[in-house]
């Protein structure tokens, strides 16, 4: 088995996280969040993977057909799921930020402190 | 099989729904009330639980779904009374909240009460889960509705800014908990926690269980407010409205601290030995009820004041699990429950007063509360509560600490505990004592800012003293302080915790269905030495109030001293609270690799 996928998993979280600290934009913020986000999707489809394996559909195969692991799969749609609803949720208080703050940067939005 | 299993998820869930798509024509009143008889209904199942699971745990396979021969397909719930206890307690508190909303908002839309209802419905279902990815489900429908309501005041900046910090940090760490589950999944093809333990144990702990633990761990330090994950706390709770901050601060926290104690007992104990792993999370654990204290004491606004003294007791809680003993998970159950009910109590305390003086500031407030008097005894008794009076609860929890850490040779963790409890007990009966007596001086420099626009003020000015607001403010301190005189709590707790730590008996009562032996509730009384940390720590935080109250009496050459000590470790500390996401995602990711580094050192 590879490790490249791993790997991949790692350094797309990795640079996500880089994005959200430096983030100076709260639109550009829910997207790096979004970015770490799919890094999930990436190392949960990778550990489920099979080599030569079809999809996860046992109608009409003979018994012991190689398949990839239907649970990540179904972990990663949940995820999905998720992920759209917090990316949701805080454009949705972006809006607001906009809206009466005045600003989108989350350094100017900050009343509370100390 | 028990039919009850499921209810205290679907009731708040389906009522939550029918509400959704019938509430606006029901009128505001009928929509409240519909929502508190649901939450009702939540207390008195998950409490018949409680008694229910006090022999053998329950299982509930969701589906019927049972597992064969230990290899489990189904979804389960596992109900133990400490988890049974935690599910009380989340519907005893949202009932409080709902009751207390009744008089507290003049305007709120249907949204509220079913946000209110889904939040209980998730934080019940997180309790009772039993396997892992239900365990990241539930939280992160937990999480999703908590941002909602922090940020229910959209139109201010401080509830935007608090939701905000609040979203990205939690699930930043929700990501964590995934890749530490896809990890576990990955090595043991399981999901369901006892499983995983029957997996892993007896094995060495390679690198994938270490970093599988570590990312765990560290996720649900995140959502619990451990030191260095705590920073959206503070400005979360600071701004919530008052009756969300109650369940907020009162449980969900904690909520954190409870998964990772399944999650290590349950899953990793096999692998990962007590010993190996105890000193790491006390010094998490101390840390943080350490810095908690401390930041508790330069608050003005009561709301971030009461945060930092979650955060302080979340520490307290987080050494008695870290302690990794029957004792020790015994003392974070009954710890858990008796400080999130006072902690609130103090909540609707500050709830009253932003009613009815429209300010949640100790300094403006100095005096005005002599008006309302049960707000004052309430707030005071939750303080005297958190500085571990004896006998109450959280003295009966910490005496557990005190005689399981003095015989694991762990004698020098008490007393920091101790200190802890002096800091922030003591700050919130200095704040007491200002408020409602009227002492102390009007001005303090020290104060960090009161973050501007934090309330939701409620509109009109009307005197407002209707019991509504301040019968949930009673109930839950007296529920608090209580609890203690339950007939053998300690020996119950004590009897309880013993299951969950026997992993393999544990494992084979939910997998194969073997029931555990049967054994009798130990009895259990305070050590002398923990009366006297109970008896030290109250006077402490009697002293310390006063010290706070009337600092600027004390002789100037010592004042001058202090400043020279103590100014730069303010300063440094106040900047490190500075409100950008940006910096606190970066600690949580500190945290981590300081978390999994000191796992890996003491493993290997």
């Amino acid at each position: 088995m590879s490790y490249l996928p791993f790997v991949l998993a790692a350094w797309i979280f990795l640079v996500g996280i880089f994005g959200i600290v430096r983030s100076r934009h709260f639109i550009h913020l829910v997207v790096c969040l979004s970015l770490t986000q799919s890094s999930t999707y990436v190392l949960l489809l990778s550990i489920g993977y099979v080599k030569h394996g079809g999809a996860p559909i046992f109608k009409d195969v003979p018994l012991g057909t190689k398949a990839v692991d239907p649970v990540v799969q179904a972990l990663t749609l949940t995820d999905i799921v998720v992920s759209v609803t917090v990316a949701a949720l805080l454009l949705a208080l972006a809006i607001q930020a906009k809206k009466h703050a005045k600003t989108m940067n989350p350094d100017e939005l900050r009343p509370v402190r100390g | 099989m028990d039919v009850l299993v499921p209810l205290p998820v679907a009731i708040p869930l389906l009522t939550a729904a029918a509400l959704t798509a019938f509430g606006y024509w029901c009128g505001r009143r009928l929509d409240d009330l519909i929502a508190i008889v649901a939450t009702a209904a939540t207390l008195v199942i998950s409490l018949l639980l409680v008694f229910r699971s006090n022999d053998h745990d329950l299982v509930y396979w969701f589906g019927g779904w049972k597992p064969s021969n230990g290899v489990a397909l189904g979804i389960s719930f596992t109900v133990d009374p400490g988890g049974a206890a935690v599910a009380t307690l989340v519907a005893t508190l949202a009932l409080a909240a709902l009751v207390f909303s009744w008089r507290y908002f003049d305007e709120v839309g249907t949204l509220f009460p079913v946000l209110m209802l889904v939040f209980v419905g998730a934080m019940c279902g997180f309790a009772l889960a039993g396997d892992l990815f239900n365990l990241f489900v539930w939280f992160e429908l937990m999480s999703v509705v908590a941002y909602a309501l922090t940020g229910y005041g959209v139109e201010h900046a401080g509830p935007l800014e608090g939701a905000i910090n609040f979203a990205v940090t939690n699930s930043v760490g929700s990501f964590c908990i995934l890749f530490g589950i896809g990890f576990l999944y990955a090595r043991t093809g399981a999901l369901n926690l006892a499983q995983i333990g029957e997996a892993l144990a007896g094995r060495h702990a390679d690198g994938l269980v270490i970093v599988a633990f570590t990312l765990l761990v560290g996720g649900f330090m995140t959502k619990a407010g451990a030191v260095p994950f705590h920073f959206w706390l503070s400005d979360a709770y600071a701004v919530a409205p008052v009756p969300v901050c109650i369940l907020l601060a009162g449980v969900m926290s904690d909520l954190g601290l409870h998964a990772i104690a399944r999650i290590y007992w349950t899953g990793f104990s096999g692998t990962l030995t007590a010993g190996d792993i105890r000193p790491v999370l006390i010094g998490f654990g101390l840390v943080t009820a350490i810095m908690g204290g401390f930041m508790c004491f330069l608050q003005r606004d009561l709301k971030r004041m009461l945060a930092f003294a979650t955060i302080s007791n979340i520490g307290a809680v987080l050494v008695g699990i870290a302690l990794l003993t029957r004792s020790g998970l015994a003392s974070s159950i009954v710890y858990l429950n008796t400080n999130g009910l006072l902690r609130g109590a103090a909540f609707v305390a500050v709830g009253i007063l932003v009613r009815r003086f429209k300010s949640g500031d100790e300094l403006d407030l100095r005096g005005r509360g002599r008006r309302a008097p049960i707000a004052g005894v309430v707030f005071a008794a939750a303080g005297l509560g958190l500085a571990l009076l004896p006998p109450f609860g959280p003295f009966l929890a910490n005496a557990l600490v005190v005689d399981s850490a003095d015989t694991l040779g762990y004698g020098w963790v008490p007393p920091v505990l101790a200190l802890a409890a002096v800091l922030s007990a003591g700050t919130i009966l200095r704040a007491a004592a200002r408020i409602f007596g009227g002492l102390g001086e009007a001005k303090d420099p020290l104060f960090s800012h009161e973050p501007e626009e934090s309330q939701e003020e409620p509109t009109d000015t009307r005197r407002v003293s209707q019991p509504l607001l301040w019968i949930p403010a009673a109930a839950l301190a007296l529920v608090g302080l209580g609890l203690v005189f339950v007939p053998e709590l300690a020996g119950h707790a004590l009897r309880n915790a013993g299951r969950l730590v026997d992993r393999s008996a544990h494992a084979r009562e939910l997998l194969h269905g073997v029931p555990p032996p049967p054994a009798p509730a130990p009895s259990y009384s305070p050590s002398a030495a923990a009366y006297a940390y109970g008896v030290a720590s109250t006077l402490g935080a009697l002293a310390f109030a006063a010290f706070g109250l009337y600092r600027r009496r004390l002789p100037i050459v010592l004042r001058r001293a202090a400043a020279r000590v103590a100014d730069r470790p303010v300063a440094g500390l106040k900047a490190l609270h500075s409100g950008v996401v940006g910096d606190y995602v970066a600690w949580l990711t500190a945290g981590i690799a300081v978390l999994g580094g000191a796992v890996a050192v003491v493993v290997r």
